[in-house]
């Protein structure tokens, strides 16, 4: 049966999209092989600095003379990681909360709704830096506080997804025999809003690589001597005023996911209506 | 009272509490962001090697031995006043360090938006005008990828081709207090196209979106079986009936414009707002970003407030809601 839905969904997908599909699991293969399919490791010194691409190292090496190609593939895994996180806590948080909104109505879902808006009407950069001022610059908090700016806009979809399943039969029917919300929540609203909120998880965790990926390159997300993509455009950026482009080879890897992953997505949209989950 | 309820004086002025109301909730989400997370400042300024007494005497000296809420209302006062309070790390004056960077910080936004704006609605009308033929298309896929694309992928991919390889324009955005118009219109070229290609898909694609949505009208088969030309069809049957969501997508994205010079204020070097607030994350020097940050909340709340304003004077439907 799943098997039947994923061949379904896969059929549909223009050629754009599939591309996009292939490039997202090279991607994530070689994240999680990192070790094994990278030609050498990620702080080892293999040439001269901003070595020109050849056989030696397929994509040239850094501003201290590391292989590009190894770091990419080590940093995709943090890049991967994190921001894969983030997302995952962003939709736990605020798929409960939306659907916890939806479901209690009246002054708990106003409660929610109005301090979702607050949260709202700060740019997430804005407030992602004000925030790191004070906190200590780690993987767990980089993650806690993505994962928390992110949860907003999960809270609006979800919320919005969840009303209009709150006022089905079924619903009704499990408040009658006296289910309690949690078991409203995970048992009757969950399910049936799996589909919309799939799509959003790719539509966050493409904002996520971007975000992340910024935060780096100002310097406030992964710390040296971990690398993640961004943190590589920012140590190869003094390259470029000589014509050096090691810069662009990071900054393009985020670029070619981010364009796979809402490839995908747009295309399970605009193909299958039944996910777009009325809104 | 029904009637005076929905007068357009009633709404407007509803609208820009609320903002207010907004503003002053953010100065309090700000501060909290800062004070009561648990990451001390003083702590951090001295270092984990600093004694206890050392750093309960920066605190003292800092103020942050008052309790939050006594703080939080000397802050915002003096906010209200125009005093920003001194930063930690130089001991200067916030005020006097924002100063020029403000100005040129809304300098290189506005000239993007003066840019972006009208090139967005003219394509997006392009769009609607050719839609689903090749055009349309080519739109709708640049508008994926530019929407995916980090600023600094644009930004540098523009220095190195631009201003090294073909040395048209200068690759740093430095600006002086004493450069001519036209040399701060060099200097800001690049950091420009680039945040015009950060907002100019979206902005397009929303307009034709818009336009679109008022296409299927009666109004409009009614002019189209009068014979009039596409073009004045879309221009002045549909464009007007679209204006209020575009002036909403536009304002939106200058808002957007508003943090996406952050990080182009970086990559290029340009001594802006987003470089201050930057640095000094960096330094953790708590008060220069909180101002810093207010500001961009501010201008950022009251870009959305104004979207909202105009769109409720534009659009007569709106003022009188079910």
């Amino acid at each position: 049966m799943k098997n039947n839905l994923m061949h379904d969904i896969f059929s549909h997908l223009s050629w754009g999209a599939r591309i996009g599909l292939l490039s997202i699991l090279i991607f994530a293969f070689a994240a999680i092989f990192a070790p094994w399919v990278s030609p050498f490791t990620q702080d080892e010194i293999v040439g001269d600095v901003w070595e020109p691409i050849s056989a030696h190292s397929w994509l040239g090496t850094d501003q201290l003379g590391r292989d590009i190609l190894s770091r990419l593939i080590h940093g995709a895994r943090n890049t991967f990681f994190i921001a894969g996180a983030a997302t995952l806590l962003s939709f736990f948080m605020g798929t409960f909360l939306g659907f916890l909104a939806a479901v209690s109505g009246g002054r708990t879902d106003q409660a929610l709704s109005r301090s979702n808006d607050l949260l709202m009407a700060i740019p997430t950069l804005i407030f992602a830096l004000v925030v790191l001022s004070v906190l200590p610059a780690s993987m767990a908090v980089l993650i806690v506080v993505m994962g928390v700016l992110d949860s907003t806009r999960v809270f609006r979809l979800s919320r919005a997804v969840a009303v209009d399943i709150v006022v089905m039969d079924y619903v009704e029917a499990a408040r009658l025999r006296g289910e309690n919300t949690l078991w409203i929540i995970f048992r009757e609203i969950l399910p049936n809003a799996l589909s919309p909120l799939f799509a959003e998880f790719g539509l966050r965790f493409a904002f996520a690589v971007l975000f992340l990926s910024t935060l780096s390159f100002l310097g406030l997300g992964i710390q040296p001597p971990d690398a993640d993509w961004g943190s590589m455009v920012k140590e190869n950026k003094d390259g470029i005023v000589f014509g050096i482009p090691a810069a662009l080879i990071p900054a393009g890897a985020i670029a070619i996911l981010t364009i796979s992953i809402n490839l995908v997505v747009d295309s399970i949209l605009s193909r299958t209506s039944s996910l777009k989950g009325g809104r | 009272m029904a009637v005076d309820n929905n007068s357009l004086s009633t709404l407007v002025v509803k609208r820009l509490a609320l903002g207010l109301l907004l503003l002053l909730a953010i100065s309090v989400l700000i501060f909290a962001g800062t004070e009561l997370l648990p990451g001390d400042v003083a702590q951090s300024i001295l270092g984990q090697s600093a004694t206890p007494e050392a750093v309960a005497n920066l605190r003292a000296e800092m103020g942050l031995d008052r309790p939050a809420l006594t703080r939080y209302f000397s802050w915002l006062f003096g906010i209200v006043q125009g005093d920003l309070g001194t930063s930690l790390s130089s001991g200067r004056d916030i005020s006097t360090m924002i100063g020029d960077r403000l100005g040129n910080t809304l300098f290189l936004a506005s000239s993007a938006a003066l840019i972006s704006v009208p090139l967005a609605i003219f394509l997006g009308m392009v769009a609607v005008h050719y839609r689903d033929g090749i055009v349309d298309k080519l739109i709708s896929i640049t508008t994926i990828a530019t929407i995916s694309l980090p600023e600094f992928f644009i930004g540098y991919l523009l220095i190195l081709f631009l201003a090294v390889n073909w040395n048209l324009l200068p690759s740093s955005s430095i600006v002086y207090s004493d450069m001519s118009f036209m040399e701060r219109l060099t200097a800001i070229a690049i950091p420009c196209i680039t945040l015009t290609f950060v907002v100019l898909a979206h902005m397009m694609r929303m307009t034709r979106a818009a336009i679109l949505n008022v296409m299927n009208s009666a109004y409009i088969e009614t002019a189209e079986l009068k014979g009039l030309s596409p073009f004045k069809i879309i221009f002045h049957h549909a464009l007007p009936n679209a204006i209020s969501p575009i002036i909403t997508v536009v304002v939106l994205n200058l808002a957007y414009l508003v943090v996406g010079v952050i990080v182009v204020e970086i990559i290029f070097v340009y001594p802006g707002m987003g470089q201050l607030l930057v640095d000094h994350v960096t330094n953790r020097d708590v008060p220069v970003v909180q101002a810093v940050g207010l500001i961009f909340a501010a201008i950022y709340i009251l870009l959305n407030m104004f979207a909202d304003i105009m769109s409720i004077i534009a659009n007569p439907r709106l003022r009188h809601p079910k």
